[in-house]
């Protein structure tokens, strides 16, 4: 399926917002947060920029599988460290751990079934931590109400994450074509709902 | 009015506008990372004396090449190749453009236009005049050519040749064969036609890829390497970090998957790379 001129404007959009993200958006945080923000923000970053340049046929790579679980891995464990010290060191752990078992379970043969556990496990813990930790941090007015679109764009995070795990290990949740006619507004949308709810840390 | 402008269309393909205009960012790209004061006049006098000597020698460069652009297919629609232009018509204009574009640089700083004239120099002289037709290394002294005008804007604004220009120069020469090279694939049996010697025709399409893949690599550690010299705030070393890794990860692609699209994927994202370094290093003086 090839990539339109809309889809092309949508994941170059997304890419500038990542990079503005990535270079002003997480300044003055400490050193772990900022590395796991441009972690997530710059596989983002890139993965945008090779779908404007080779297409989606780009996600035909095995590499989809990790870089979609870097993204909220490496995003939900910012927010962690940032907003729940009492965790960080329990959810390094996961965070560690869980990309360990998935690289593993896509590398060696192992049954399918293991493979789609460790993705259902990892990509739902980490995207359950993106969408609610932000939601009950502007509930309980820690910070401002804004900071709730992070939860929105970690929903979304989270839903793209699924969707793409899922068509590569060969039990996709909706057909391709329709992943990718959705997949570039789902970047897009995601990348600004994080971005935006930054703003009102 | 209609005979001039029908005269610009045709000289227009000549000066190459995208490469000329890469390589005219690159020279300011280089002015502005010294990250001294802005001086407006500078920068157009800078612009204008690089535009037109990359253009003459461009220009002199397609004069001398116009027989074998006319036994390429991909080029031999162009002016000179087609027989809209003459020869001499475009040799004299590339003279003019090229004396002017030295002579201006070098009214502004005689070391700036030294360097604007080795890159003429390097360009004509020696890649086109001497090598080009006799081996493929010819590439090399276009690479180094093509790495003056960032060299240039750089001497420019430090009045000197300091190691953090070397460098930037370095990026530019080691960026180049991804694109060169990348051509001399796509375009392999053109070349083959017009005799012309390259990479994949000497040593074969294996080590042309390791070469690019490699290429991109010291690309990277250079203009890294400088941006830390220079000081650049540490947003902008990340996302150059970022825009680096995935530069990394294409090139290493394009060892393992042997293909087409891959190769062009990888000149392709080099190219926006290094424009992107470019915005990156001249960026601390307009915000």
């Amino acid at each position: 399926m090839k990539t339109t001129n809309v889809d092309r404007l949508l994941l170059l959009t997304t890419v500038l917002i990542a990079a503005y993200q990535v270079a002003v958006g997480i300044d003055g945080l400490s050193t772990l947060p900022i590395t796991a923000y441009t972690i997530g923000f710059g596989v983002l970053l890139v993965a945008g920029l090779l779908m404007i340049i080779l297409g989606f046929e780009v996600l035909d790579s095995p590499l989809v599988v990790i870089a979609s679980t870097v993204i909220p891995l490496s995003l939900s464990l910012g927010l962690v460290w940032e907003y729940v010290a009492t965790w960080r060191s329990l959810y390094l752990f996961f965070v560690l751990f869980g990309f360990l078992a998935v690289v593993l379970t896509r590398s060696l043969p192992v049954a399918q079934r293991w493979q789609t556990l460790v993705l259902a496990m990892v990509h739902g813990v980490s995207g359950l931590v993106i969408f609610l930790l932000p939601l009950v941090l502007a509930f309980e007015g820690q910070v401002l109400p804004g900071f709730a679109l992070v939860g929105l764009g970690g929903g979304l995070i989270g839903l793209g994450g699924l969707l793409l795990s899922f068509l590569k290990i060969g039990k996709p949740i909706l057909p391709r074509e329709t992943i990718f006619r959705i997949l570039p507004g789902l970047l897009l949308l995601m990348t600004a709902a994080f971005v935006a709810g930054f703003a009102f840390r | 009015m209609k005979p001039v402008a029908a005269k610009l269309h045709l000289y227009w393909p000549l000066i190459k506008s995208t490469q000329t205009g890469l390589l005219l960012s690159t020279g300011v790209a280089g002015y502005l990372s010294a990250h001294h004061q802005v001086n407006l006049l500078v920068v157009l006098g800078l612009a204008g004396s690089l535009f037109l000597s990359i253009s003459g020698s461009t220009i002199l460069n397609m004069w001398y090449d116009h027989d074998l652009d006319a036994k390429m297919k991909r080029t031999h629609k162009r002016p000179l190749a087609s027989g809209e232009l003459s020869q001499r018509e475009v040799f004299r204009l590339g003279m003019v453009i090229s004396i002017l574009g030295v002579g201006w640089a070098i009214a502004m700083s005689a070391l700036y236009g030294l360097v604007v004239f080795a890159g003429l120099f390097f360009d004509v002289a020696v890649y086109t005049l001497w090598l080009k037709r006799r081996t493929c290394w010819s590439i090399l002294w276009g690479g180094i050519s093509g790495a003056m005008p960032i060299l240039a804007g750089r001497v420019l604004a430090e009045g000197r040749i300091d190691l953090i220009g070397i460098l930037l120069a370095s990026a530019v020469l080691f960026w180049i064969p991804t694109h060169t090279l990348t051509f001399s694939m796509k375009f392999f049996e053109d070349y083959n036609a017009a005799g012309v010697p390259t990479f994949p025709s000497t040593y074969g399409f294996g080590f042309t890829r390791a070469t690019i893949a490699i290429s991109a690599v010291l690309a990277s550690v250079a203009i890294g390497s400088a941006s830390l010299l220079i000081g650049m705030q540490a947003g902008f070393l990340r996302l150059l970090g970022v825009l680096t890794s995935g530069l990394l990860l294409l090139a290493f692609a394009t060892l393992r998957v042997q293909s087409e699209r891959v190769n062009f994927g990888l000149f392709k994202y080099a190219s926006l790379y290094m424009l992107s370094a470019m915005i990156l290093l001249s960026i601390r003086v307009l915000v």
